[in-house]
Protein backbone atom coordinates (compact mmCIF):
# COMPACT_ATOMS: atom_id res chain seq x y z
CA UNK A 1 0.00 0.00 0.00
CA UNK A 2 3.24 2.17 1.14
CA UNK A 3 4.48 1.77 -2.55
CA UNK A 4 1.40 2.21 -3.83
CA UNK A 5 1.14 5.76 -2.73
CA UNK A 6 4.18 6.63 -3.06
CA UNK A 7 4.00 5.82 -6.94
CA UNK A 8 1.12 7.58 -7.23
CA UNK A 9 2.72 10.40 -5.64
CA UNK A 10 5.63 10.22 -8.14
CA UNK A 11 2.88 10.07 -11.58
CA UNK A 12 1.10 12.68 -10.10
CA UNK A 13 3.75 15.19 -9.98
CA UNK A 14 4.67 13.97 -13.26
CA UNK A 15 1.39 14.13 -14.48
CA UNK A 16 0.67 17.56 -13.63
CA UNK A 17 4.16 19.18 -15.13
CA UNK A 18 3.41 17.38 -18.73
CA UNK A 19 -0.64 19.02 -17.70
CA UNK A 20 1.36 22.64 -17.33
CA UNK A 21 4.20 22.25 -19.69
CA UNK A 22 1.27 20.77 -22.29
CA UNK A 23 -0.95 24.01 -22.09
CA UNK A 24 2.03 26.64 -22.06
CA UNK A 25 3.91 24.62 -25.18
CA UNK A 26 0.26 24.66 -27.12
CA UNK A 27 -0.21 28.06 -26.33
CA UNK A 28 3.48 29.28 -26.57
CA UNK A 29 3.48 27.51 -30.68
CA UNK A 30 0.46 29.22 -31.57
CA UNK A 31 0.61 32.74 -29.57
CA UNK A 32 -1.32 34.82 -32.37
CA UNK A 33 -4.06 32.75 -32.03
CA UNK A 34 -4.12 33.27 -28.59
CA UNK A 35 -4.03 36.72 -28.26
CA UNK A 36 -6.45 36.95 -30.99
CA UNK A 37 -8.64 34.73 -28.82
CA UNK A 38 -7.97 36.70 -25.57
CA UNK A 39 -8.86 39.78 -27.62
CA UNK A 40 -12.32 38.57 -28.79
CA UNK A 41 -13.31 36.96 -24.86
CA UNK A 42 -12.61 40.25 -23.41
CA UNK A 43 -11.01 38.48 -20.54
CA UNK A 44 -8.54 41.85 -20.36
CA UNK A 45 -5.82 40.46 -22.14
CA UNK A 46 -5.52 37.23 -20.95
CA UNK A 47 -5.07 34.36 -23.79
CA UNK A 48 -7.89 31.49 -22.41
CA UNK A 49 -5.53 28.71 -21.27
CA UNK A 50 -3.82 31.57 -18.60
CA UNK A 51 -7.07 30.59 -16.64
CA UNK A 52 -6.50 27.11 -16.20
CA UNK A 53 -2.83 27.38 -15.42
CA UNK A 54 -3.44 30.07 -12.83
CA UNK A 55 -6.72 27.83 -11.54
CA UNK A 56 -3.76 24.84 -10.86
CA UNK A 57 -1.60 26.34 -9.21
CA UNK A 58 -3.91 28.35 -7.14
CA UNK A 59 -5.78 25.28 -6.25
CA UNK A 60 -2.14 23.62 -5.76
CA UNK A 61 -2.13 26.50 -2.95
CA UNK A 62 -5.18 25.69 -1.60
CA UNK A 63 -5.03 21.89 -1.30
CA UNK A 64 -2.14 22.59 0.92
CA UNK A 65 -4.15 25.13 2.89
CA UNK A 66 -6.60 23.44 3.40
CA UNK A 67 -4.99 19.91 4.44
CA UNK A 68 -2.99 21.82 7.08
CA UNK A 69 -6.07 23.34 8.01
CA UNK A 70 -8.15 20.78 8.83
CA UNK A 71 -10.98 21.38 5.95
CA UNK A 72 -12.01 20.59 3.08
CA UNK A 73 -11.27 21.87 -0.07
CA UNK A 74 -14.30 22.85 -1.09
CA UNK A 75 -15.03 25.03 1.66
CA UNK A 76 -12.36 27.61 0.80
CA UNK A 77 -12.49 26.93 -2.69
CA UNK A 78 -16.15 28.33 -3.48
CA UNK A 79 -15.90 31.65 -1.93
CA UNK A 80 -12.50 32.65 -2.99
CA UNK A 81 -13.08 31.22 -7.07
CA UNK A 82 -16.61 32.85 -6.99
CA UNK A 83 -14.91 36.14 -5.25
CA UNK A 84 -11.60 36.53 -7.47
CA UNK A 85 -12.05 34.44 -10.81
CA UNK A 86 -14.27 35.62 -13.98
CA UNK A 87 -16.28 32.91 -13.50
CA UNK A 88 -20.37 32.27 -12.62
CA UNK A 89 -21.25 31.09 -9.61
CA UNK A 90 -23.01 28.23 -11.53
CA UNK A 91 -19.80 26.69 -12.48
CA UNK A 92 -17.65 27.52 -9.18
CA UNK A 93 -20.22 25.50 -7.50
CA UNK A 94 -20.20 22.91 -9.75
CA UNK A 95 -16.43 22.58 -10.02
CA UNK A 96 -16.55 22.88 -6.14
CA UNK A 97 -18.69 19.28 -5.66
CA UNK A 98 -15.61 17.98 -7.80
CA UNK A 99 -13.00 18.88 -6.12
CA UNK A 100 -14.95 17.94 -2.37
CA UNK A 101 -15.81 14.91 -4.51
CA UNK A 102 -12.51 13.91 -5.79
CA UNK A 103 -10.72 14.56 -2.46
CA UNK A 104 -13.06 12.14 -0.34
CA UNK A 105 -13.00 9.75 -2.94
CA UNK A 106 -9.14 9.35 -2.92
CA UNK A 107 -8.40 9.75 1.06
CA UNK A 108 -11.60 6.92 1.48
CA UNK A 109 -9.53 3.49 0.97
CA UNK A 110 -7.03 4.33 3.63
CA UNK A 111 -9.70 5.83 6.02
CA UNK A 112 -11.72 2.60 5.87
CA UNK A 113 -9.04 0.22 6.20
CA UNK A 114 -7.79 1.81 9.09
CA UNK A 115 -10.99 1.74 10.58
CA UNK A 116 -11.63 5.67 10.70
CA UNK A 117 -14.13 5.57 8.75
CA UNK A 118 -16.84 3.52 9.56
CA UNK A 119 -19.61 2.15 7.37
CA UNK A 120 -22.31 1.76 9.64
CA UNK A 121 -22.10 5.25 11.01
CA UNK A 122 -21.69 6.70 7.19
CA UNK A 123 -24.37 4.65 5.88
CA UNK A 124 -27.86 5.37 7.53
CA UNK A 125 -26.13 9.46 7.91
CA UNK A 126 -25.07 9.88 4.45
CA UNK A 127 -28.54 8.50 3.24
CA UNK A 128 -30.38 11.24 4.76
CA UNK A 129 -27.09 13.61 3.72
CA UNK A 130 -27.47 12.43 -0.23
CA UNK A 131 -31.29 13.10 -0.25
CA UNK A 132 -31.13 16.51 1.44
CA UNK A 133 -28.18 17.26 -1.10
CA UNK A 134 -30.12 17.30 -3.95
CA UNK A 135 -32.54 19.34 -2.91
CA UNK A 136 -30.29 21.38 -1.77
CA UNK A 137 -28.65 21.39 -5.45
CA UNK A 138 -32.10 22.43 -6.97
CA UNK A 139 -33.18 24.97 -4.32
CA UNK A 140 -29.59 26.91 -5.39
CA UNK A 141 -30.13 26.82 -9.38
CA UNK A 142 -33.81 27.77 -8.43
CA UNK A 143 -32.74 30.71 -6.22
CA UNK A 144 -31.77 33.81 -7.57
CA UNK A 145 -27.69 34.18 -8.31
CA UNK A 146 -27.54 37.08 -5.78
CA UNK A 147 -29.98 35.28 -3.03
CA UNK A 148 -27.37 32.31 -3.11
CA UNK A 149 -24.53 34.63 -3.19
CA UNK A 150 -25.78 36.38 0.13
CA UNK A 151 -26.69 33.23 1.65
CA UNK A 152 -23.03 31.70 0.92
CA UNK A 153 -21.39 34.81 2.33
CA UNK A 154 -23.27 33.90 5.51
CA UNK A 155 -22.68 30.63 5.44
CA UNK A 156 -18.86 31.35 4.83
CA UNK A 157 -18.49 33.15 8.10
CA UNK A 158 -20.26 31.24 9.88
CA UNK A 159 -18.03 28.42 9.45
CA UNK A 160 -15.27 31.08 10.21
CA UNK A 161 -16.66 31.28 13.72
CA UNK A 162 -17.62 27.88 14.11
CA UNK A 163 -13.94 27.08 13.61
CA UNK A 164 -12.94 29.71 16.13
CA UNK A 165 -15.25 28.65 18.70
CA UNK A 166 -15.78 24.84 18.29
CA UNK A 167 -13.97 22.67 20.80
CA UNK A 168 -13.66 19.03 20.02
CA UNK A 169 -13.36 16.40 22.20
CA UNK A 170 -10.86 13.78 21.11
CA UNK A 171 -12.86 10.60 23.00
CA UNK A 172 -16.30 12.03 23.99
CA UNK A 173 -17.62 9.75 26.84
CA UNK A 174 -20.91 8.19 26.01
CA UNK A 175 -22.11 6.29 29.35
CA UNK A 176 -25.25 4.47 27.22
CA UNK A 177 -25.78 3.63 24.17
CA UNK A 178 -29.16 5.23 22.37
CA UNK A 179 -31.99 3.07 21.68
CA UNK A 180 -31.51 4.11 17.76
CA UNK A 181 -27.50 3.39 17.88
CA UNK A 182 -27.99 0.18 19.52
CA UNK A 183 -30.67 -1.05 17.16
CA UNK A 184 -28.89 0.59 13.93
CA UNK A 185 -25.68 -1.02 15.32
CA UNK A 186 -23.17 1.82 15.08
CA UNK A 187 -20.48 1.00 16.92
CA UNK A 188 -16.81 -0.25 16.43
CA UNK A 189 -13.36 0.17 17.40
CA UNK A 190 -10.10 1.60 15.96
CA UNK A 191 -6.03 1.04 16.89
CA UNK A 192 -4.92 4.36 17.56
CA UNK A 193 -1.61 4.43 16.31
CA UNK A 194 -0.35 7.46 18.15
CA UNK A 195 -0.84 5.10 21.94
CA UNK A 196 -1.09 1.59 20.55
CA UNK A 197 -4.40 1.33 22.00
CA UNK A 198 -7.50 -0.21 21.22
CA UNK A 199 -10.54 2.60 21.35
CA UNK A 200 -13.86 1.27 21.10
CA UNK A 201 -16.77 3.64 20.43
CA UNK A 202 -20.82 3.83 20.51
CA UNK A 203 -22.80 6.95 19.65
CA UNK A 204 -25.58 8.49 21.69
CA UNK A 205 -27.74 10.85 20.36
CA UNK A 206 -28.04 9.51 17.36
CA UNK A 207 -31.49 10.28 16.32
CA UNK A 208 -31.31 14.26 16.51
CA UNK A 209 -27.74 14.13 15.11
CA UNK A 210 -29.11 12.12 12.23
CA UNK A 211 -31.61 15.11 11.97
CA UNK A 212 -29.09 17.20 11.45
CA UNK A 213 -27.82 16.12 9.02
CA UNK A 214 -30.97 16.95 6.86
CA UNK A 215 -29.43 20.93 7.10
CA UNK A 216 -25.88 19.98 6.47
CA UNK A 217 -26.97 18.12 2.93
CA UNK A 218 -29.35 20.70 1.98
CA UNK A 219 -26.26 23.23 2.61
CA UNK A 220 -23.78 20.74 1.07
CA UNK A 221 -25.70 21.04 -2.13
CA UNK A 222 -27.35 24.27 -2.51
CA UNK A 223 -23.57 25.98 -2.31
CA UNK A 224 -21.45 23.14 -3.49
CA UNK A 225 -19.46 23.09 -0.53
CA UNK A 226 -18.25 19.62 0.90
CA UNK A 227 -19.52 19.64 5.03
CA UNK A 228 -16.75 18.44 6.11
CA UNK A 229 -17.17 21.44 8.68
CA UNK A 230 -20.31 20.24 9.77
CA UNK A 231 -20.12 16.80 9.67
CA UNK A 232 -17.44 16.98 12.45
CA UNK A 233 -18.67 18.68 15.32
CA UNK A 234 -22.46 16.60 14.87
CA UNK A 235 -20.69 13.18 15.10
CA UNK A 236 -17.94 14.25 17.47
CA UNK A 237 -19.82 16.61 20.28
CA UNK A 238 -23.65 15.71 19.32
CA UNK A 239 -23.54 11.74 18.36
CA UNK A 240 -20.18 11.02 20.65
CA UNK A 241 -18.07 9.64 18.13
CA UNK A 242 -14.51 9.77 18.92
CA UNK A 243 -12.47 12.85 16.98
CA UNK A 244 -10.77 10.16 14.55
CA UNK A 245 -13.84 8.55 13.77
CA UNK A 246 -16.07 11.69 13.65
CA UNK A 247 -13.32 13.04 10.59
CA UNK A 248 -12.48 10.11 9.07
CA UNK A 249 -15.60 9.30 8.64
CA UNK A 250 -16.75 12.98 7.84
CA UNK A 251 -14.41 13.06 4.40
CA UNK A 252 -15.81 9.27 3.57
CA UNK A 253 -19.65 10.68 3.99
CA UNK A 254 -18.38 13.97 1.31
CA UNK A 255 -17.81 11.13 -1.03
CA UNK A 256 -21.57 10.23 -0.98
CA UNK A 257 -23.44 13.27 -0.61
CA UNK A 258 -21.05 15.55 -3.09
CA UNK A 259 -21.82 12.86 -5.59
CA UNK A 260 -25.87 12.98 -5.40
CA UNK A 261 -25.26 16.76 -5.68
CA UNK A 262 -22.16 17.25 -7.91
CA UNK A 263 -25.18 14.69 -10.29
CA UNK A 264 -27.77 17.51 -9.82
CA UNK A 265 -25.18 20.04 -11.24
CA UNK A 266 -23.25 18.16 -14.23
CA UNK A 267 -27.31 17.00 -15.63
CA UNK A 268 -27.61 20.86 -15.33
CA UNK A 269 -24.96 22.10 -17.50
CA UNK A 270 -22.88 23.62 -14.52
CA UNK A 271 -19.47 21.45 -15.65
CA UNK A 272 -17.13 23.12 -17.65
CA UNK A 273 -14.20 21.02 -18.12
CA UNK A 274 -11.59 23.82 -19.09
CA UNK A 275 -11.67 25.00 -15.84
CA UNK A 276 -13.32 22.07 -13.57
CA UNK A 277 -10.50 19.94 -14.22
CA UNK A 278 -7.00 21.95 -12.93
CA UNK A 279 -9.27 22.90 -10.04
CA UNK A 280 -10.16 19.13 -9.54
CA UNK A 281 -5.95 17.98 -10.32
CA UNK A 282 -4.56 21.16 -8.73
CA UNK A 283 -6.63 20.56 -5.73
CA UNK A 284 -5.54 16.54 -5.09
CA UNK A 285 -1.49 17.55 -5.47
CA UNK A 286 -1.94 20.57 -3.00
CA UNK A 287 -3.72 17.86 -0.65
CA UNK A 288 -0.64 15.36 -1.39
CA UNK A 289 2.34 18.18 -0.30
CA UNK A 290 -0.05 19.13 2.45
CA UNK A 291 -0.04 15.86 3.85
CA UNK A 292 3.55 15.93 4.13
CA UNK A 293 3.79 19.43 5.93
CA UNK A 294 1.53 18.49 7.97
CA UNK A 295 4.05 17.25 10.59
CA UNK A 296 6.28 20.20 10.03
CA UNK A 297 3.67 22.96 9.57
CA UNK A 298 2.47 25.13 13.36
CA UNK A 299 -1.61 23.90 13.02
CA UNK A 300 -2.89 27.20 15.03
CA UNK A 301 -1.16 29.69 12.98
CA UNK A 302 -2.63 28.15 9.93
CA UNK A 303 -5.99 27.89 11.38
CA UNK A 304 -6.14 31.51 12.27
CA UNK A 305 -5.10 32.09 8.88
CA UNK A 306 -8.07 30.18 7.09
CA UNK A 307 -10.65 31.57 9.60
CA UNK A 308 -9.45 34.86 8.36
CA UNK A 309 -9.53 34.05 4.41
CA UNK A 310 -12.58 32.60 5.28
CA UNK A 311 -14.12 35.74 6.67
CA UNK A 312 -12.33 38.01 4.02
CA UNK A 313 -14.43 35.71 1.26
CA UNK A 314 -17.54 35.75 3.00
CA UNK A 315 -17.42 39.05 3.25
CA UNK A 316 -16.60 39.41 -0.28
CA UNK A 317 -19.70 37.29 -1.32
CA UNK A 318 -21.55 38.65 0.60
CA UNK A 319 -20.99 42.13 -0.89
CA UNK A 320 -21.19 40.71 -4.49
CA UNK A 321 -24.93 39.19 -2.74
CA UNK A 322 -25.90 42.89 -2.64
CA UNK A 323 -24.43 44.19 -5.33
CA UNK A 324 -21.35 45.63 -4.55
CA UNK B 1 -11.59 -12.65 17.73
CA UNK B 2 -14.78 -10.49 16.34
CA UNK B 3 -13.51 -7.42 14.07
CA UNK B 4 -14.50 -5.00 17.20
CA UNK B 5 -12.38 -6.36 19.24
CA UNK B 6 -9.39 -6.50 16.63
CA UNK B 7 -10.02 -3.19 16.11
CA UNK B 8 -9.26 -4.04 12.33
CA UNK B 9 -12.66 -3.44 9.29
CA UNK B 10 -15.34 -5.76 8.33
CA UNK B 11 -14.39 -7.50 5.22
CA UNK B 12 -17.48 -5.29 3.26
CA UNK B 13 -15.52 -2.23 4.41
CA UNK B 14 -11.93 -3.10 3.01
CA UNK B 15 -13.83 -4.58 -0.03
CA UNK B 16 -15.40 -1.18 -0.62
CA UNK B 17 -12.01 0.42 -0.24
CA UNK B 18 -10.56 -1.27 -2.57
CA UNK B 19 -12.90 -0.58 -5.13
CA UNK B 20 -12.57 3.18 -4.12
CA UNK B 21 -8.98 2.80 -4.23
CA UNK B 22 -9.18 1.56 -8.29
CA UNK B 23 -11.84 3.30 -9.12
CA UNK B 24 -10.47 6.88 -7.86
CA UNK B 25 -7.06 6.73 -9.47
CA UNK B 26 -8.48 5.30 -12.81
CA UNK B 27 -11.16 8.37 -12.86
CA UNK B 28 -8.77 11.00 -12.36
CA UNK B 29 -6.12 9.22 -14.59
CA UNK B 30 -8.70 9.16 -17.28
CA UNK B 31 -9.72 12.82 -16.77
CA UNK B 32 -5.89 13.91 -16.98
CA UNK B 33 -5.43 12.13 -20.54
CA UNK B 34 -8.82 13.40 -21.75
CA UNK B 35 -8.08 16.97 -20.62
CA UNK B 36 -4.59 16.74 -22.18
CA UNK B 37 -6.17 15.94 -25.63
CA UNK B 38 -8.80 18.57 -25.22
CA UNK B 39 -6.08 21.40 -24.58
CA UNK B 40 -3.39 20.33 -27.03
CA UNK B 41 -6.42 20.53 -29.35
CA UNK B 42 -6.10 16.81 -30.68
CA UNK B 43 -9.69 16.56 -30.86
CA UNK B 44 -11.68 19.60 -31.51
CA UNK B 45 -14.06 20.72 -28.76
CA UNK B 46 -17.54 21.30 -29.35
CA UNK B 47 -17.45 24.90 -28.22
CA UNK B 48 -14.83 26.42 -29.05
CA UNK B 49 -11.90 27.69 -26.48
CA UNK B 50 -12.70 31.68 -27.14
CA UNK B 51 -16.54 31.07 -26.85
CA UNK B 52 -16.18 29.26 -23.55
CA UNK B 53 -13.79 32.02 -22.05
CA UNK B 54 -17.07 34.14 -22.60
CA UNK B 55 -19.66 31.90 -21.54
CA UNK B 56 -18.17 30.77 -18.09
CA UNK B 57 -18.84 34.11 -16.62
CA UNK B 58 -21.96 34.30 -17.17
CA UNK B 59 -24.93 32.22 -15.74
CA UNK B 60 -25.82 28.11 -16.81
CA UNK B 61 -28.53 28.87 -19.08
CA UNK B 62 -26.63 31.57 -21.35
CA UNK B 63 -24.13 28.56 -21.56
CA UNK B 64 -26.23 25.99 -22.81
CA UNK B 65 -28.46 28.27 -25.27
CA UNK B 66 -25.62 30.46 -26.81
CA UNK B 67 -22.86 27.61 -26.72
CA UNK B 68 -24.94 24.91 -27.90
CA UNK B 69 -24.65 22.46 -24.77
CA UNK B 70 -27.01 19.91 -23.76
CA UNK B 71 -27.70 19.27 -20.39
CA UNK B 72 -28.95 15.52 -18.70
CA UNK B 73 -27.11 12.97 -20.90
CA UNK B 74 -26.56 14.94 -23.57
CA UNK B 75 -22.95 14.75 -24.02
CA UNK B 76 -22.62 10.93 -24.48
CA UNK B 77 -23.64 11.69 -27.79
CA UNK B 78 -20.64 14.66 -27.92
CA UNK B 79 -18.03 12.23 -27.16
CA UNK B 80 -15.77 12.77 -30.28
CA UNK B 81 -15.55 16.44 -29.03
CA UNK B 82 -12.21 17.41 -26.90
CA UNK B 83 -14.57 19.00 -24.68
CA UNK B 84 -17.22 16.25 -23.35
CA UNK B 85 -14.40 13.84 -23.64
CA UNK B 86 -13.35 14.97 -20.33
CA UNK B 87 -16.86 13.86 -19.14
CA UNK B 88 -15.43 10.49 -18.87
CA UNK B 89 -13.06 10.59 -16.09
CA UNK B 90 -15.81 13.12 -14.25
CA UNK B 91 -18.60 10.82 -15.05
CA UNK B 92 -16.88 7.87 -13.81
CA UNK B 93 -15.52 10.09 -10.19
CA UNK B 94 -19.16 10.96 -10.19
CA UNK B 95 -20.36 7.34 -10.43
CA UNK B 96 -17.91 5.61 -8.49
CA UNK B 97 -20.21 5.27 -5.10
CA UNK B 98 -22.78 3.75 -6.95
CA UNK B 99 -20.59 1.22 -7.88
CA UNK B 100 -18.66 0.56 -4.71
CA UNK B 101 -22.10 0.54 -2.61
CA UNK B 102 -23.86 -1.94 -4.96
CA UNK B 103 -21.80 -5.15 -3.64
CA UNK B 104 -22.88 -3.82 -0.05
CA UNK B 105 -26.09 -4.99 -0.39
CA UNK B 106 -25.64 -8.72 -1.05
CA UNK B 107 -22.98 -8.66 1.65
CA UNK B 108 -25.29 -7.31 4.28
CA UNK B 109 -27.60 -9.88 3.44
CA UNK B 110 -25.66 -12.83 3.79
CA UNK B 111 -24.51 -11.18 7.21
CA UNK B 112 -28.41 -11.51 7.89
CA UNK B 113 -28.26 -7.45 8.48
CA UNK B 114 -31.56 -6.49 6.32
CA UNK B 115 -31.95 -3.07 7.69
CA UNK B 116 -28.23 -1.81 6.21
CA UNK B 117 -28.30 -3.91 3.11
CA UNK B 118 -32.32 -1.91 2.76
CA UNK B 119 -30.04 1.74 3.22
CA UNK B 120 -27.85 0.25 0.95
CA UNK B 121 -30.16 -0.09 -1.82
CA UNK B 122 -32.24 2.89 -0.88
CA UNK B 123 -29.07 4.69 -1.29
CA UNK B 124 -28.00 3.36 -4.73
CA UNK B 125 -31.73 4.36 -6.01
CA UNK B 126 -31.40 7.49 -4.53
CA UNK B 127 -28.08 8.27 -6.49
CA UNK B 128 -29.29 6.84 -9.55
CA UNK B 129 -32.13 9.03 -9.51
CA UNK B 130 -29.62 11.73 -9.10
CA UNK B 131 -27.64 10.76 -12.13
CA UNK B 132 -30.66 10.15 -14.35
CA UNK B 133 -31.40 13.32 -14.42
CA UNK B 134 -34.98 12.48 -13.90
CA UNK B 135 -35.89 15.05 -11.26
CA UNK B 136 -35.72 18.63 -13.65
CA UNK B 137 -33.70 21.31 -12.16
CA UNK B 138 -34.36 24.86 -11.83
CA UNK B 139 -31.17 26.28 -13.62
CA UNK B 140 -31.29 30.17 -14.25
Amino acid sequence: MKRNVRWMHVLMGAVATVLLLGVCAWAGGDGDVAAQMAEAAGTGGMPWWAWPVILLFFCFILGIIAVLAGVGGGVLYVPLVSGFFPFHLDFVRGAGLLVALAGALAAGPGLLKRNFASLRLALPVALIASSCAIVGAFLGMALPTNIVQLCLGGTIMFIAILLLVSKNTAHPVVTKQDAVGLALGINGAYHDPSTGELVEWKTHRTLPGLLMFIIIGIMAGMFGLGAGWANVPVLNLMMGAPLKVAVGTSKFLLSITDTSAAWVYLNNGCVIPLMAIPSVVGLMLGSFVGVRLLAKAKPAFIRYMVIGVLLFSGGKALLKGLGF
Amino acid sequence: MSEKTKGTASPEQISYANLLFYGCWTGLGIMIVTYLIYVLGLMSPHVSMDHVVQLWSRPVHDYLTQGNVPSGWGWVGLLGKGDFLNFLGIVLLAGLTIVCYIPLIPAYLKKKDPVFAILALAEVLILLVAASGIVGGGAH
